[in-house]
């Protein structure tokens, strides 16, 4: 089982790919990097052509995670022999001796540098190192014309590290350090044009988000550690088992833990009230947004809630918390994306509103359901977001569609293959998105959760209104591009890459055609099969008639269709002129979408502004003031005490002891009057001393 | 030789002391190799200890014993178990790191300089041996004397000031110390009718004296500990001393110095009086005082515009983790406060060599005079980040190791504990990155800060070893594990007899005394 016993080798590739990048990329620019162009210009920065050591940094990076790719397939090909779908390869024992007691007896603490492959992480392995490779691929066209190229990607490769020892890691522990380090690849990636305020902020922001999240995660580890005796995958179902847990209700520890995980997931996969992080975050360069940022990070969240399925099917009110928010962020985000004018914002919105449908489907219990919208959603918003990328790419650095239009013609195909994607979101049947979104919606429909099937349904037809009001507002219409720029299509590099993902878009949700389709569901592969050995799958419950999943997929495929006609209606005119979001929302609407509800003003007041500056800086006069005060006060008081006693010192104790001095000074006077200090008159007192006692001896 | 390796451990800095006071005050080179000779021979020293020294043995080892004033019972009394030897590494690795990184910005007395270092080299070193309790004060406050005129001397503007607040609040704690070591000494002649000042002769007191009388005892040592820590709200000496000593000064101060308080608890407060240590107030009044010193210190520490006194309220955050492990009473607890000690060590002494370096260039401290370092100085802005990431318990570097083991010693207690310090990790990082942004990240906003020359080899040379401990305690931390394991677990069955057997845990004191009955059955 050679690729089996070297899965830890998948994410060895990427890190040796990052440590000669940060180590020693440097001396690969010929003039050293002295920080990129301060703007996202996309294809028109520095310009400083191709020097011969990025070739270099263009095979090794790419190269090391086509290598993982391989390797991931190997090792996936080979899973499949062995019985019950996983493999655990423990390299070195990271923390362990320090013994805790725990409600369940068991208590050797260990967290391993230790891989598991099993169903579910080999479908995000695939994802992660797929995608990854793409958009590597994509980023030596994009990237071409940047300063610190090494810097990008050494760092992207190390997030590749990180990202996969995340979704390998065996327990709990390394899986943190997996989160940690993709944050922190995050924030060295959004921050990577760190002369531009904008992009500094919202990275610092980024990651101090999602700091909250992992102080939640950090105690939702302790608590399972206490609760269940370990922190290894495996052997969770078995301590769950051993220690005759129930389904809790109302809430234990159980609830509480899974809920401590969930706050970490919403940091890391910008759920409400953490989701402020992500939008900002398109500050990096858009390669980073579409790997990080869509595909694979911010699903980390998703992946770590099926990972604890086991432990959240016996929590239901977590259960009903993580659908319920889930389905809020997604309408949520989803209305302001309907008014954003920055192409890569409406797609970050887009994401956070996805990811709240993914969490939806773990919600209501169909965490396979949710792993399947992650590795469709990871094609197809890949994909918008390299198509975006290209677009800025082609129109000199500008992101504001209003400032472009007629685009379809002049790069034809970044918009062939943004219009397949855009499908795809949209949920037109026959693509990878209708797949995935309708079997989230079928299943919250039948899990009863009426109100959240609402909310999904409306969410929908808003995906498929703003995504098409992207691409007319961008492709069609009049030409609104600055006349001085030269729109071109992109290079080889990039639109290669688009056009594997857009043929992902297409047939990636074939592994998931839901049931009703008889023949073609049973002919195809299916995912929830697949995954069954590795995430809780729900039966079925009680069964609904075929005929009313049919009519509820006919609801949503035609609300989906009246929304895209409606967006072609408002905004494929020839003039774009004035804001027909106005006449559609009403203004306060339209305001309130705009402004994002406020949200980051409300925590930027009360969290940053009051919560931790005003107190910090009141807390640092409390020390000023008050303790230093206090010493510094003691220390007068002691200075005031000794100047009383010096008075006493000067007139009584010194007055004692001068008057002691005075009298031997007066009365030394006669001796001092030998020593002159002059050598005749010590030596004559000598020669007479000598006399006398010479004297005293002779006549004794 | 070996069997006084304790000695030649401490004596050899001393030896450097007069060496240095011996030669010639102009030539500044030759003090300098002479200092840093000394200061690499003090390493080199301890390897019959790191050879010799045993893991799974919870006792003294290297223990040496001379009556020194038998008319007092005072002796010359050394030994080393888990704690004292790990304090022991770290303090000669930081101590010659930081003699070394004086090189260049120490140019007036120069001679006086590095004979102050080497005699508190040479005190902290003996604090970290001794178990004779009068030797220990004598150490104790001698190692006053040369961290007052360095910081006296050497230091910033308001040296003086902060000089005669570290030696007055340290002494005044010393005091109440004294007292009960004092009153414990007695006790021990009327009790057993000897006089003796060894650590194990006073802990046999414990046995024949009140919870209350113990209590006051505990609280009178810990003042003077809790000072050393610093922990909240005696901590304001910390802020002007760290500022204004040299950067020297600074590294050993919050690599080693505020490290004695860690160990005067676990050496000397903990065992002597148990019951007052395990009393339900002290623990509730020590939790109390941590939590809040990490939030208080992070939260202020935000607010700082001076960048070393930024780093040094963020040391209040970071010992707050540390006694709140401590006083969790239980393994992980204490261990993960020892180890978190030695991180802080590590990380903090690199943040403030990071600071010496860019004041040694410009000569300012202030946040608001950098920006957009990261242009000139692009190897600095890599390891001020791994500094600063190690600092804020980012996993896979050492300061996520302490602060997880601490977590789950205080979670295992109750869980408010660990999820209101949980906070900590929010604000850690807070403070941290924001200083980043403002002197690291942008364009470079000072014109002066244009022509700023990144790190030198033996900048770099400094910080290497500190950078390389991260990451070898982030990524494998188990020696050190066993390192501290066997002490630890002899101190809380000290605390709390039978810890262990209730909670159905193996002692590894009973393994340990079973694989030497095993060896002995061998031979």
């Amino acid at each position: 089982m050679f690729f089996l016993d070297s899965i830890w080798l998948i994410p060895m590739f990427p890190l040796l790919g990052a440590a000669v990048m940060l180590l020693f990329g440097r001396r690969l620019e010929p003039q050293h990097d002295q920080g990129p162009p301060a703007d996202d210009h996309g294809g028109h920065g520095g310009g400083h052509g191709r020097p011969a050591g990025r070739t270099l940094v263009n095979i090794l990076c790419p190269g090391m995670v086509l290598l993982s790719f391989l390797f991931a397939l190997g090792a996936i090909f080979q899973l499949q022999s062995v019985e019950g779908h996983s493999y655990e390869v423990v390299k070195w024992t990271w923390l362990a001796g320090l013994d805790s007691a725990t409600g369940m007896g068991l208590n050797a603490f260990t967290a391993d540098w230790g891989f598991l492959l099993d169903a579910l992480s080999a479908v995000m392995i695939l994802v992660v190192t797929g995608i990854g490779f793409l958009i590597h691929v994509y980023s030596v066209g994009y990237m071409a014309h940047d300063g610190g190229y090494y810097r990008f990607f050494g760092f992207l490769n190390l997030f590749l590290f990180f990202m996969l020892v995340l979704v390998l890691a065996n327990n709990y522990v390394l899986l943190f350090v997996g989160w940690e380090g993709v944050g922190f690849c995050s924030w060295g990636l959004i921050g990577f044009y760190f002369r531009k305020q904008s992009a500094q902020r919202a990275a610092t922001k980024a990651f101090l988000v999602n700091r909250i999240g992992d102080a939640a995660f950090v105690l939702g580890m302790l608590l399972t550690f206490t609760t269940l005796g370990t922190l290894t995958f495996t052997e969770i179902g078995p301590a769950l088992e051993a220690g005759g847990f129930q389904i809790e209700n109302p809430w234990g520890p159980l609830s509480l833990l899974t809920l401590f995980f969930f706050i970490g997931a919403c940091g890391k996969s910008a759920q409400i009230p953490l989701h402020v992080w992500l939008p900002d975050a398109m500050e990096g360069p858009t390669p980073v947004s579409a790997l990080i940022h869509a595909a694979t990070m911010v699903t980390a969240g998703v992946y770590l809630v099926a990972r604890s399925s086991e432990i959240y099917v016996l929590a239901p009110n977590t259960m009903l918390i993580v659908a319920v928010i889930g389905a809020l962020t997604a309408i949520f985000a989803a209305t302001i994306g309907l008014v954003q004018y920055d192409i890569k914002k409406v797609l970050a919105y887009s994401t956070v509103s996805q990811l709240g449908y993914m969490f939806l489907a773990c919600g209501v219990g169909a965490f396979w359901v949710g792993i399947f919208h992650l590795y469709t959603h990871a094609f197809f918003k890949a994909l918008l977001f390299l198509g975006s990328g290209s677009v800025i790419h082609a129109v000199g650095g500008e992101q504001d569609m209003r400032k472009m239009g007629a685009l379809k013609d002049k790069i034809p195909l970044t918009y062939k293959t943004m219009l397949i994607g855009a499908v795809a979101i949209a949920g037109v049947p026959g693509l990878a998105g209708f797949f995935s979104k309708d079997e989230i919606l079928w299943k919250t429909f039948s899990a009863h959760q009426y109100e959240l099937y609402a909310l999904g349904l409306i969410t929908a037809m808003m995906t498929a209104f703003y995504m098409f009001r992207l691409i007319f507002m961008t492709f069609h219409g009049d030409n609104r591009v600055d006349p001085r720029t030269h729109v071109h299509e992109s290079p080889r590099s990039m639109t290669v890459p688009l056009a594997i993902l857009a043929a992902g878009s297409i047939l990636a949700g074939y592994v998931g055609t839901p049931i009703v389709f008889g023949p073609v569901h049973d002919m195809l592969p299916s995912l929830e099969h697949w995954l069954s050995s590795a995430v809780v799958v729900a039966d079925a419950g009680e069964h609904h008639a075929a005929i009313l999943e049919w009519g509820l997929m006919l609801l949503s495929v035609s609300l989906a269709l009246l929304a895209i006609w409606f967006a072609m209606k408002t905004f494929k005119t020839d003039r774009y002129a004035g804001e027909p979001m106005h006449g559609i929302l009403g203004k306060r609407c339209h305001q309130l979408f705009l402004r994002k509800y406020s949200v980051d003003e409300i925590y930027d007041r009360f969290v940053v502004k009051i919560g931790a500056q005003e107190t910090g800086s009141q807390l640092g006069q409390i020390d000023r003031k008050v303790i230093d005060g206090a010493v510094n006060g003691v220390g007068k008081l002691t200075r005031r005490t000794s100047s009383l006693t010096i008075f006493g010192d000067k007139w009584i104790v010194d007055g004692l002891v001068n008057t002691i001095g005075y009298g031997v000074k007066f009365f030394s006077y006669p001796i001092r009057m030998f020593q002159t200090g002059m050598v005749q008159n010590y030596v004559l007192l000598f020669v007479i001393g000598l006399g006398v006692v010479a004297g005293y001896f002779l006549f004794e | 030789m070996s069997e006084h390796i304790l000695s030649i451990i401490w004596l050899t800095p001393l030896i450097g002391m007069f060496a240095v006071m011996c030669l010639p005050k102009e030539n500044k080179r030759l003090i300098r190799y002479v200092a840093n000779g000394f200061a690499v021979l003090g390493m080199l020293v301890t390897i019959p200890l790191i050879r010799g020294f045993e893991t799974a043995n919870a006792d003294f080892q290297f223990v040496e014993r001379i009556d020194w004033i038998p008319t007092i019972g005072a002796q010359y009394y050394l030994g080393v178990d888990g704690f004292g030897y790990i304090m022991i590494l770290l303090t000669v690795v930081i101590g010659w790191l930081s003699i070394w990184c004086g090189w260049e910005s120490i140019q007036k007395r120069v001679k006086e300089y590095y004979a102050f270092f080497l005699f508190l080299q040479a005190g902290m070193l003996g604090v970290f041996m001794v178990l004779d309790v009068f030797l220990f004060y004598v150490f104790w406050e001698i190692m006053l004397v040369p961290m007052y005129f360095i910081i006296g001397i050497w230091g910033g503007e308001r040296r003086l000031y902060a000089a005669i607040k570290f030696f007055l609040y340290t002494l005044t704690g010393s005091v109440l110390m004294l007292l009960s070591l004092l009153t414990v000494y007695f006790k021990h002649i009327e009790q057993f009718g000897a006089a003796s000042f060894a650590l194990e002769d006073l802990m046999r007191v414990a046995a024949f004296s009140s919870a209350d009388l113990q209590f006051w005892l505990f609280w009178g040592f810990f003042i003077a500990l809790a000072i050393k820590v610093p922990m909240f709200p005696f901590h304001t000496w910390l802020p002007d001393a760290h500022t204004e000593a040299p950067t020297a000064g600074s590294v050993i101060l919050a690599g080693i110095l505020l490290k004695m308080g860690l160990y005067g608890l676990v050496r000397f407060a903990m065992p002597l009086f148990p019951a007052g240590a395990t009393a339900e107030f002290t623990v509730q009044a020590i939790v109390v005082l941590s939590i809040v010193g990490i939030v208080y210190g992070a939260l202020v520490s935000l607010m700082q515009k001076d960048w070393k006194r930024l780093v040094a309220y963020s040391s209040v955050s970071h010992l707050g983790f540390c006694t709140l492990g401590l006083i969790a009473l239980n393994p992980n607890g204490i261990a993960g406060g020892m180890l978190q000690g030695v991180n802080h060590g590590l990380s903090t002494s690199l943040l403030f060599l990071a600071v010496g370096i860019v004041y040694d260039r410009r000569h300012t401290r202030a946040i608001a005079d950098y920006g957009g370092l990261a242009n000139r100085m692009p190897v600095y802005t890599v390891l001020f980040a791994v500094a600063m990431f190690a600092s804020a318990g980012m996993p896979g570097l050492n300061g996520f190791i302490g602060e997880f083991t601490i977590l789950r010693g205080a979670f295992e207690v109750n869980i408010w504990w660990a999820a209101c310090a949980a906070l900590g990790i929010v604000l850690g990082a807070a403070y941290l990155l924001w200083l980043f942004q403002r002197v690291m990240l942008g364009p470079i906003t000072n014109p002066r800060n244009e022509d700023i020359k990144d790190m030198n080899l033996r900048e770099i040379l400094v910080m290497a070893p500190l950078v390389a401990g991260c990451f070898w305690i982030g990524l494998y931390p188990k020696p050190c594990f066993e390192i501290l394991k066997a002490p630890t677990a002899k101190l809380v069955e000290r605390l709390d007899p039978g810890y262990f057997s209730r909670n159905g845990l193996e002692n590894p004191l009973d393994k340990y005394a079973q694989s030497k009955v095993a060896t002995l059955v061998k031979e």
